[in-house]
Formats: structure tokens, C-alpha cells, sequence
């Protein structure tokens, strides 16, 4: 039941003030980031600081789809993020089912195990990281990023698919093992349904994990058919000169896929599909 | 319908041991309830009858058919849950007809037994809704429903009623009661609510710390409990336990008075005397004396909290009102034929 508390006019336009100020910091650097995608490049500097530019053009967009590698580092970058992000949700949601559902020797040391390589600063293992994926033969290559990724992202993953897992009653389960189910059914006709949500909570937050690195990429790919968005951009710095426009349209379009993926999931995110199960 | 026997059951959880040497036989059709103080271990065994717990130590029977190690699914037994444990993803007919869906039944069939079943819980109207727009009550009765959709050999209860209000609680033990005089099923329930035992088992089983303590039906528990944990937790207001000792063929308690008793066996440690055993009488020539601590007129019924003079806090229940007030002074006798004697460890010794 929600109570409808009235508040003073005043304070209610205190805080529409604030969470517009947050929002105008918040979205400024996105705002800035398409200005100068449309902005012609002989206009970057003489309209530096001007809120919109005098004639705004498409041009770079383009120069960026049309010249440059941009449609290799998407196909990357979407190869990489999409792999990651199933074969790591995957991995992780049967990890957090049998750490929520079953006691079993050595778990305590498992999840010890997992926070512990929470612990140490990326940077820290790079160098060994490089050459065990030099010795492996897969330099330059995205099954490498995707078997890094993976790697580091599954213990954060598996945490949060526990989380989900403990919020669905073990009772329920249970019920359906009453009602004729063997455990694999349970967990497909009654669980899963109500795992959506989780999954496609994880599945975003490691789709855009791994669409956004760019240490691992940087070392372990130098060949421009395997380089993934991040690094594509750097690209856009020659020697002498710096092509922000074109810099900018590329990092609009690669907010598409994250912005695409989050319109599609976000009906999962919605919680409350648990409530009604148990108790009153 | 099913015959159930437990021949030895124990559970262990590594080296704790949390359910020992149960043994049980209910017949086709009875109802048996599983009652005793919360961590007993009532809920533990009720699943290990259904299958969700394994068996550690004895073997289940049922039909004379071995079931320790058969799946759930495979003792065709259903149970309600005390969370309902409802399928949220599910409206009202598909979390009834869930079983049958499981067993690939025909959708008609399924369809006309779901209605049916519905009908009978007065659910019809509520079939199409998820379980999150029911109350308390309507997912009690879907969680029922869904067991009475299976059409088992055996019902399980673990403790359903707990979480519905008093009123409530009254109206579908009623309803548990109907259902069982229908379809003449098995049924064992788990509860910690003695009236609830009370009033619906053919049978109860009394448990304490992992073991039976008595199995009889209602009346002999209450009658003749078969020890001072029994005495205690069957009946309402809880029998008053006043430690005594023995002499020749009389109990002496500690307060000088003498009460003789029939059958005694071994030495007396305790005599227990339920409150509507205890009558009001003249202080002159009354069992106790004392005064009247805490006076409650139900109507029906005076409960008086009574300090008695050499012995402490008395309760004594009578019938109907009685004028008395806080601080008045008063005499209480006994019914020697409904005194229970035990011995130090607590076991009845008079017959």
C-alpha cells in the first residue's frame, strides 16, 4: 500500500531542480559528445565552446561508416560483447544455481577463491595475462579477448546470479518436484521463468563491461581486423592531428548497440515478478 | 489412498542427530497430525515421507512398497506448503493444473478437473489471475487445490495455516476437515497449534527433540499423557505441574496437603493437574489456600492465576462466571481421578 503524502509545492520544485541539475551534469559529456559529431571540422576550434555549432553536417558520420575500419571494430566489438556476454551469463547463472541450491564441500573456498581475484588491480596481471595468451598462439585474435573477458567477469556474474537465485523461494522448487517434476524441469518450467530478469540483468552488465574495455584489447591486439571499438578509436589520433569529429560520430554509434540493449532487456529488469509466490 | 509406515526413520545431519527411531504406521484414510514445539523435527520428517529430504537411517513403506529412495515424483504424494509456494509465472488454473500439464494430460481433461477443483475451493471466478492479486486465503486454497488437482495417493500439510489470521484459520481448518471427510485420502499434517491437532486428527504424533514422545488419538493424549512434555503441550490453559513426593500409597506436595492417588508406581517427583480439574471450594477445608493474583472472565469461562500459600503460581479454570476478584482470598480442591503423577524423568506413573 502506498501512501500519498502532499508536500509543499516549494519542496517538490527544490527537487525537480535537483535531479534536473543532475540529470544536465550527467548527460552534459553525452550531449558534448554528438555536438561535436556534427560539428564540421573547420568549425571544431573557432566554435569551441559555443553550446551548438553554426551549421551542424552529418558529414563525419560518413567518413566514419565509409573510410575508415569503423564497420570492422562494430563486428568486432558486437562479436566479442555478444560471446562474452552469453558464454560468461551462462557459466555464471549454473555457478550461482549451485551455489544458492546445493551444500557441497570445498564452496566456502570456491567463493573465497572468487572475491579473491576481485581483489588484485588489472594492471597487476597484465604482463602474465599477455604472455599466457601469447604461449596459447591467440595474440591478435578476439577468441582471446573473449576468453579474457570471460574469465574476469564470471566471479562478479556468478555473485549476482546467486543474489537472483536466493530471491526465488527454494519452496517452489520443491513444489514442483511434488507436482512431478524432476530437478532439470523444475529448474526450466518453474525457475528459469523467473530468472529472466536476473539473466538479463547480467547479461547487460557484461555485454557493456566487455563493449567498454580497452586495457586488455589495447595489449592483446595490434592487427586492425581484430581491433574492437576502444581501441579502434585511438585510431582517430594520427601524429600531428587529432580527428575529433570523426572521433565523436564513431563514439555515438557506439552507443547504439548498448543503448539497443538496454531497450531489450529492460522489460526483464523490471523486479516484482517474484511477488505472489509465497505468504500472504 | 495409501497405507504409510515408518520403520525406524532417523535423520542426521553429519554428527547431529536430528530425528531418531521413528516409527509410525497410518492407516488407508486416516489423519495423522505431527504436532510439537517449532525445531522439533515434524517438518523435517513430513519431507522425508515426501521425498525432499533424504532418509539417512530406517526405511518408509508405502503400500508396503519401499520409497526411500524414490524421487517425489515417483510416491505420488502432493503437499501444501506453510509459504503455498505458488508458481508466480502462473495464473490460478495453470498453477492447479501444473501436474497434470507435467504428465502430459489431455488440455480437456485438465481443463474440466482444474474447473472442478476450482468449483469446490470457490475459486472459479479467480482462475485466470496470477498469484500476486490473491489474498492470504485464495492462495491457501490454490495451493490446496493444486494438491487435490493431483488426486494423490496421500496428502502432506506443513503447517498451512500459519500465516492466515485467526478468523481465517478457524474457516479453512473447517474447510482441511471437509476435504478429508470427501475424499477419504491419507493425510499428515505438520503444525505446532495443539487445537489445530486437536481438532482434526484421527491420530496425533506428540514430538519433541527429534523423537516421538507419544502417538494416541485426541483424547487419550489429553487423558492420559504419557509425560510431562505431553501433559504440557496438549491442552489449553497448560497443566499445572507442582512438584511432590511420595508417601506409602499418598502424595505429599509441598505446601503439607496429602492427595491419594490410584495405580501409583516408583516414587513420585511431580504431580500435574490441568486447570479445569480444580474446583473453587471453602478455604476451611480446601486441598490449597491463597489468593487470587490475576482474575479473567472469558464468559465462558474464569481463568484465575492463584498464589498459593507454600507452593506459588496455581491456575485453575472454571466453568461459566465466577465472582472473584484480584486479591481476594480463596480454596481450591482437587479431582484425585484426573491427577497425573511423574517420576524425576518426567514419565507417567499412574494408570
Amino acid at each position: 500500500m502506498s501512501v500519498q503524502v502532499r508536500r509543499s509545492p516549494l519542496r517538490s520544485f527544490g527537487k525537480l531542480c535537483a535531479i534536473l541539475f543532475y540529470l544536465c551534469f550527467a548527460l552534459f559529456p553525452i550531449y558534448w559528445l554528438v555536438k561535436i559529431s556534427v560539428t564540421p571540422d573547420q568549425l571544431v576550434y573557432t566554435e569551441g565552446t559555443k553550446l551548438w555549432p553554426s551549421t551542424a553536417t552529418l558529414g563525419n558520420f560518413g567518413k566514419v561508416i565509409f573510410q575508415t575500419d569503423f564497420l570492422i571494430f562494430f563486428r568486432n566489438s558486437l562479436f566479442v560483447s555478444l560471446s562474452t556476454a552469453a558464454v560468461t551469463t551462462l557459466i555464471a547463472a549454473a555457478g550461482g544455481y549451485a551455489f544458492s541450491r546445493f551444500e557441497f564441500s570445498g564452496k566456502r573456498i570456491l567463493v573465497a577463491l572468487l572475491l579473491l581475484t576481485q581483489m588484485f588491480p588489472l594492471l597487476m596481471i597484465i604482463a602474465p595475462i599477455y604472455r599466457i595468451v601469447a604461449a596459447l598462439g591467440l595474440l591478435n585474435s578476439l577468441p582471446s579477448l573473449i576468453l579474457v573477458y570471460t574469465a574476469f567477469n564470471i566471479p562478479f556474474a556468478t555473485f549476482l546470479m546467486q543474489s537472483f537465485f536466493d530471491g526465488i523461494p527454494k519452496d517452489l522448487e520443491d513444489a514442483a518436484m511434488m507436482d512431478g517434476c524432476s530437478r532439470f524441469q523444475a529448474l526450466r518450467k518453474v525457475i528459469l521463468p523467473l530468472t529472466l530478469p536476473g539473466l538479463g540483468a547480467t547479461l547487460g552488465f557484461i555485454f557493456t563491461a566487455a563493449w567498454s574495455e580497452i586495457l586488455f584489447a589495447l595489449m592483446l591486439i595490434r592487427s586492425n581486423d581484430a581491433m574492437t571499438f576502444p581501441v579502434g578509436l585511438l585510431t582517430f589520433v594520427s601524429k600531428f592531428s587529432v580527428d575529433w569529429g570523426q572521433m565523436m560520430a564513431a563514439g555515438v554509434l557506439a552507443l547504439v548497440p548498448s543503448c539497443i540493449f538496454f531497450i531489450f532487456i529492460q522489460k526483464y529488469l523490471v523486479q516484482g515478478l517474484t511477488s505472489g509466490a509465497v505468504k500472504g | 489412498m495409501a497405507r504409510l509406515e515408518l520403520r525406524d526413520i532417523g535423520k542426521s545431519y553429519g554428527t547431529m542427530e536430528v530425528l531418531r527411531d521413528i516409527n509410525l504406521s497410518v492407516a488407508d484414510g486416516e489423519f495423522i497430525v505431527l504436532v510439537g514445539p517449532s525445531g522439533c523435527g515434524k517438518s523435517t520428517l513430513l519431507r522425508m515421507i515426501a521425498g525432499l529430504e533424504p532418509i539417512t537411517h530406517g526405511e518408509l513403506l508405502i503400500d508396503g512398497r519401499r520409497m526411500n529412495d524414490a524421487a517425489p515424483r515417483d510416491r505420488d504424494i502432493a503437499m501444501v506448503f506453510q509459504s503455498y509456494a505458488l508458481y508466480p509465472h502462473m495464473d490460478v488454473a495453470r498453477n492447479m493444473g501444473f501436474s497434470m500439464e507435467i504428465r502430459g494430460a489431455r488440455a480437456e481433461e485438465r481443463r474440466s478437473k482444474v474447473a472442478a477443483a476450482a468449483k469446490t475451493l470457490g475459486l472459479d471466478v479467480l482462475t485466470e489471475r496470477l498469484p500476486k492479486a490473491l489474498s492470504g486465503g485464495q492462495r491457501q486454497r490454490v495451493a490446496m487445490g493444486r494438491a487435490i488437482v493431483r488426486d494423490p495417493q496421500a496428502f502432506l500439510f506443513d503447517e498451512p495455516l500459519s500465516n492466515l489470521d485467526a478468523a481465517l484459520r478457524v474457516e479453512m481448518r473447517l474447510e482441511i476437515a471437509r476435504l478429508h471427510h470427501r475424499l477419504g485420502a491419507t493425510m499428515v499434517y505438520v503444525t505446532h497449534d495443539q487445537v489445530e491437532a486437536l481438532t482434526l486428527a484421527d491420530r496425533i504424533v506428540v514430538m519433541n527433540g527429534g523423537i516421538v514422545q507419544q502417538v494416541g488419538t485426541p483424547l487419550e493424549l489429553y487423558d492420559t499423557p504419557a509425560n510431562r512434555f505431553v501433559a504440557q503441550f496438549i491442552g489449553s490453559p497448560t497443566m499445572n505441574v507442582l512438584p511432590a513426593s511420595r508417601e506409602g500409597g499418598d502424595v505429599r506436595l509441598s505446601n503439607g496437603a496429602l492427595i491419594s492417588l490410584e495405580g501409583l508406581e516408583g516414587p513420585v517427583a511431580e504431580l500435574g493437574i490441568r486447570p479445569e480439574h480444580l474446583d473453587l471450594a471453602d478455604p476451611d477445608n480446601a486441598t490449597f489456600t491463597g489468593s487470587a493474583d490475576v482474575v479473567e472472565h472469558l464468559g465462558s469461562d474464569t481463568n484465575i492465576y492463584a498464589q498459593i500459600d507454600g507452593i506459588g503460581p496455581l491456575m485453575v479454570r472454571q466453568h461459566g462466571h465466577v465472582a472473584l476478584r484480584a486479591g481476594d482470598r480463596l480454596g481450591i480442591v482437587v479431582q484425585p481421578e484426573r491427577v497425573h503423577a511423574f517420576d524425576a524423568t518426567g514419565a507417567r506413573i499412574n494408570s
